[in-house]
Parts: C-alpha cells; structure tokens; sequence
C-alpha cells in the first residue's frame, strides 16, 4: 500500500446493478481499490456479497443487456467499462486472465484440451506458426504439471479428472504470460487433497510469472497464507481494506471480527463453540439503510443512530494502513479489534 | 467406433425384419381378398381363382411372406406360360389395382417426395436456425418476440389448413402462381420450380417453427454455460464464440431431431402432397389405403421404415462426431 508506483489496476466507484423482475439488485455498491504489480490481494465476503461480479466487471464479462456499470475500471490506463470492443479484447487473456470457480464446466467439451490452450494462445499471436503454438502448449502443460503432455495434448476434457482440469484452465490463463490473474474461488469445487497442490501451482507460477493475483475466497485459511492485502466485501461494499497481518491480528470492522470468528482453530472459545454472525445477508435489492450490516451487528447501538442512517465510508483506522468502513470511534474498533473476545 | 457402426447396422437389420412381418400381417388381417380386389366388381370367380393362383395368394401367409422377402432380393415371377410376367430385384410385389411392380410404382413416385423433402429440409434449417439464433442474440428484445411468436403459430397450426389458406390465397384469389401441376425438373425445371414453391414454402415455415425454438433455447443455454465464459475471457471474436462454442452445443439436440424429420418426410409428405397434388409417395399411400392396394401400402411402408432406420444409424453416429463425451472407446 506504500508503494509508490503506478498501479496496475485501478478500479474507482464501481457500481454494477442488473435490472430484474423483482427490482434492481444493486451487486456492486460503489467500490474503489488499487492493486500494484506482483502483490497478492485476496478478496473474501460471503456468497452474494458481489466479490465475483466485481471481478467479471474487471474484463467486462457480466452480461452487458441486464446489467448496468458505473465508474472506472483502469488497466494499463485504459478504462475497460468505456474502451471499444476491440481494446477490451485485447485486453482479456492477454493483460487479465481469468481462472473460473468450477473446472468441470470451464473448458470447451467438444475440443481437446491441446485446441484450448493453443486458442487463447493464438488469438493474441496471430502469426504464430503451427510449430511455435504446438510447442508452447506443451510447455505449458508442463509448467502447470500435466504428466505426459504429448499424449493427454490429443484427449477431451472429460477424460481429466477435476484437479487436472483446473491446471489446464490455468495454463489457459497464463498462456499469454498476463499481468493480473483473477482467481474466482479457483479451489472451491475442488477435493481437499487437490485444494493445497492448486494453490501451491499458483503460487510458484506467481513466482516465475511475475503477475499479481486477485485470489477470491471464502477460505480465511488460504487468505492467511497467501495474501499480502485483503478487500472484505459485504452487501455489495468494502467493508474493510487491510494488510493480512493486520487483518488477523486487529481486524477493524465489525463484520470481519464475525468472520474471523467463525473460523475452527481460530474463533472458537473456551467450550470450543464457533462464532456465528445472526441473522443472514440482506436482499440486494432492498438494502436496509445506513450501514448494510446494522441489523446484524451487536456493536450498532453503541454509536446512536449514525448506523441505522448514515452510509459509513472507508476511512483509514490506526497506523498500519487499515481501512475499515464503520462509524465506531478508532480507539473503539482497535481496541476490540485486538481484544480476544471481538464479539 | 467401427465395432459400434456394426453393432448398429446389425440392430438396424433386425428391426426392418421386424417391421416387415408386422406390415405383411395387414394380408392376413385385413378381411379384404386381394385377388376379388384384381378384376373389379363385376369379377366371374373363375378369374378370382385364377389371379389369386397368378399372385400366389393361395399359398399360406408364411409362404406369401417368404416368396415377398425373397423377392426383395432375387426379384419375383408370377403367373405361369403366357400370362407370366416377374417384377426384378428388388421386388416388393405386384400391384393388382394398378398392374405394376410395387418397385417400379415407388421408383416414379419417390423422386418427387425427395424433391419436396430435401427443398423443404433446406429451407427448413435456414430459417428455423436463423430466426432462432436472432431471438437468442436479441433475448427479449421485439425480434425475440416476434420469433416465439412465429414459433408457437407454426407448431400449432396444422399442415393441411395453411396448405389449403396458401393455396386459395396465392392461386385463386391473388393469381400470383398457376395452379401447381408438377413437372420433372429435368424436363421443365422452372415449372418444376413453380409447382414445388408452395408446398416447400408451407412444409419449410411449419416445420421450422419448432427448429426456431429448439435453437433459440439451445443458444441461451450455451451462452450460460461457464466454457463460453471463458471463451470470451481468452479474448476470442464473437464470431469465434458463437460457432465454435455456442453453436456447437446447440446443433447437437437439433441434428438428432432434423435427422429423424427428415427421414420421416423422405417416407411421405401425405398432407402436403395431397394438397397440392403431387404425384409422390405419400399421396400414393395414401390412395392406396383407400383402394385397399396392400402391396403397394407393404411397399411404401417398408421404404419408409428403411429411412427412418436409417436415419436413427446415421444421427448415432453424428452425435458421437458431435460430442467426444459419447463416443464408444
């Protein structure tokens, strides 16, 4: 966050609403963050707190006749939500890749994996001979550890297994060596045992690519251990912007020290109960008013009526760079924020 | 892939054997005698015997069917010194109503049914695949609107009241065509062209209705799907997208069905060629129905059997071309 050279992404107010028959659902609600080269930042919230339609918006993926987007989105210096077809796709696979949540679904069931990969390769190296495209398909089913690649180059999808496939679908993305991978919730549909080798391949190919990583979870587990900064979204908002120590060590929002409590190992107390946050996430269309987490937090009627009214914005909280979007007094996040007994 | 064609044709075999025995009942069952049928109404019983011993219809209904399926093959004689006569392999019998080989009826009678079914089949596809991926790609817009509109008219309206509307409408009322009179396409192709145009127009219309909605609903599943996301994710065209990814998943529903209506046409358009008079296959059946001419109604039934057999073999294999996920290892 002290970094001082441009970021490589820069996302400013966005807000990206659809139009459904029940009223506007409101997935993003004005949402600014910057991401600098080579950091990992990882973005947690629970389902529906907008965390993937953020991330389809960053390559302008979500479906542009039922969903409206505002503000700016800034890769490279253009801005993707106004740049012409053509420029955004220059941009997509080649700047910004993607690695989807479920393997099973991603890849393309009537090509053989070989065809996949070649594909995203050659769209953004269209004078690539045969030669040069084969070799740099098998190159990087190697690098993403696909045993004999010159025999499984010829096989469909459906003949991997899960694990297999996502490796697959990440040498899709890496192919043309991106700057910013987003990761949406690439381990999720995964079993456990294939979980830590994912994420480890990830990691390594970081290393050697150099790109930064938008990693989206609900894993605190993996945020722990990958993650340099962390965006904690609900209802469509930041609620709170921190380095990962920070975040585990003194959270400053009332929702993270919820999640942070409702992790095993981690939040559970004396009798080895876990944390639960009451009551369940807000309709997207009717948000309450004030803070979108209000009715759910022990801590809102100790700052008057400012939560049931006032929107809090993010704000910085302490000295290690937090940001957190609460109408709770510093001293009073940071002081319970550090307790052992957040909630 | 091989052993998997086999195994199918054989299965394809054993079904045509199948539905022969059971359409070579209709002799048995029916309680009309087919050599009373031979001379008319006003037939001497000594020339009823004498064509039920030229036909073979004295023999029992085993050795009847025998005699059929072996004509198939080698061809079948009938009668005995002068008034022999054989109708060449492959022989599917004699018709007695029309003095004519079943083979020879069928053979002036299907080119005409091809004709219609592969014109209307053409049109057909276009139109059904074209208006559906318009409603896809305009989803709820009025286009969209205005193709499950025309989709669910066409496959509620049947083939014999828009023939019959068409053709009062263009012919009687408007003058716009003369009435269809259908000639060889080798001998005049432009009357040829001016007697099919109707009935290609009205079969291609109904039937592309329900094409319309298969592709439409194909293509908007397909775009859900997570591939096609990425797809766009790598960057590719919407060109690229829409034929290698969307496309792809939705023409395989639309092949298995298309093969099949195909074939089914291939057996008879009764409706549309009775309507505008076509001299094809279906109106043939059909009047020999009413004349109680059962070997041609053997004949035109067995053909018809054959395509749609045929057709099942033929979209199994499509399929396992189509999709990798089905095909026998």
């Amino acid at each position: 966050m002290s970094n001082t050279a441009a970021p490589v992404l820069s996302v400013q107010n966005l807000r990206v609403s659809f139009d459904t028959q029940d009223g506007t659902v409101r997935a993003v609600d004005d949402i600014s963050f910057d991401v600098y080269a080579g950091e990992t930042i990882c973005i947690v919230g629970e389902s529906g707190s907008g965390k993937s339609v953020m991330a389809g918006s960053i390559m302008r993926l979500n479906n542009s006749s039922t969903a409206t987007t505002e503000g700016k989105i800034l890769v490279n210096g253009i801005d993707v939500l106004t740049a012409s077809e053509e420029e955004v796709r220059g941009i997509r696979g080649s700047e910004v890749a993607m690695i989807f949540q479920d393997p099973m679904s991603a890849l393309n069931p009537y090509f053989t994996i070989g065809k996949q990969i070649a594909e995203a390769y050659v769209v953004h190296h269209p004078g690539a001979s045969k030669r040069e495209v084969h070799d740099v398909v098998l190159a990087m089913m190697i690098k993403v550890g696909i045993p004999s690649p010159e025999k499984r180059i010829d096989e469909y999808p459906h003949q991997f297994s899960g694990g297999m496939r996502q490796r697959i679908v990440i040498a899709i993305a890496l192919v043309n060596n991106p700057k910013i991978l987003i990761a949406d919730e690439p381990t999720t549909a995964l079993d456990v045992t294939v979980q830590a080798q994912i994420l480890d391949l990830m990691m390594s190919l970081q290393k050697e690519f150099g790109m930064t990583i938008i990693l989206i979870t609900h894993d605190l587990g993996v945020v722990a251990e990958v993650a340099q900064d962390v965006i904690v979204m609900y209802a469509g908002h930041i609620v709170e912007q921190s380095h990962v120590d920070a975040l585990f060590h003194s959270p400053t929002h009332p929702y993270s020290w919820g999640l942070l409590g409702s992790v095993a190992s981690y939040g559970a107390n004396k009798r080895g109960d876990l944390y639960t946050i009451s009551g369940s996430p807000p309709s997207l269309i009717s948000l309450p008013a004030g803070c979108a987490f209000h009715p759910r937090c022990v801590h809102s009627k100790g700052s008057g009526n400012a939560c049931m009214t006032v929107q809090p914005k993010l704000r910085d909280v302490g000295t290690d760079g937090s940001r957190s979007a609460c109408h709770l007094t510093d001293d009073v996040l940071i002081s319970i924020g550090r307790g052992s007994d957040r909630s | 892939m091989f052993l998997f064609v086999v195994r199918r044709l054989f299965f394809a075999v054993v079904l045509l054997l199948a539905v022969s025995v059971f359409t070579y009942l209709l002799f048995a069952l029916l309680p009309t005698d087919p050599a009373a049928l031979s001379c008319g109404i006003h037939c001497k019983p000594e020339t009823v015997l004498a064509n039920r011993i030229r036909l073979g219809y004295d023999k029992p209904i085993l050795e009847q069917y025998w005699h059929f399926l072996r004509g198939i093959f080698v061809g079948r004689d009938y009668g005995f010194g002068q008034t022999a006569f054989s109708c060449p392999a492959p022989s599917l019998g004699y018709s007695f109503n029309q003095h004519a080989c079943v083979t020879a009826l069928i053979g002036e009678t299907f080119p005409v049914t091809a004709f219609l079914a592969i014109g209307a089949f053409v049109l057909w596809m276009i139109i059904g695949i074209g208006v559906g991926a318009i409603a896809a790609l305009n989803k709820g817009k009025w286009q969209d609107r205005f193709a499950t509109g025309f989709a669910a008219v066409g496959v509620s309206l049947p083939t014999f009241y828009i023939g019959l509307l068409v053709l009062f409408s263009v012919v009687i009322w408007f003058q716009i065509l003369p009435f269809p009179s259908y000639e060889s396409p080798l001998d005049n192709f432009s009357a040829f062209i001016t007697a099919m145009i109707l009935p290609w127009l009205v079969l291609a219309v109904l039937s592309a209705a329900s094409y319309t909605r298969l592709t439409r609903n194909g293509m908007l599943e397909a775009m859900n799907e997570d591939f096609v996301r990425l797809g766009v994710a790598k960057g590719l065209r919407l060109r690229v997208i829409l034929s290698r990814y969307v496309m792809r998943q939705a023409l395989i529903p639309i092949v298995t069905i298309a093969g099949l209506d195909f074939a089914g046409l291939l057996g008879g358009a009764i409706i549309t060629e009775s309507v505008f008079s076509l001299p094809g296959m279906g109106r043939m059946s059909i009047r020999a129905v009413v004349d109680s001419d059962l070997p041609v109604l053997v004949g035109t039934t067995m053909v018809a059997a054959v395509f749609i057999v045929l057709a099942n073999v033929i979209v199994d294999i499509t399929y396992g071309f189509l999709d990798p996920r089905v095909r026998v290892s």
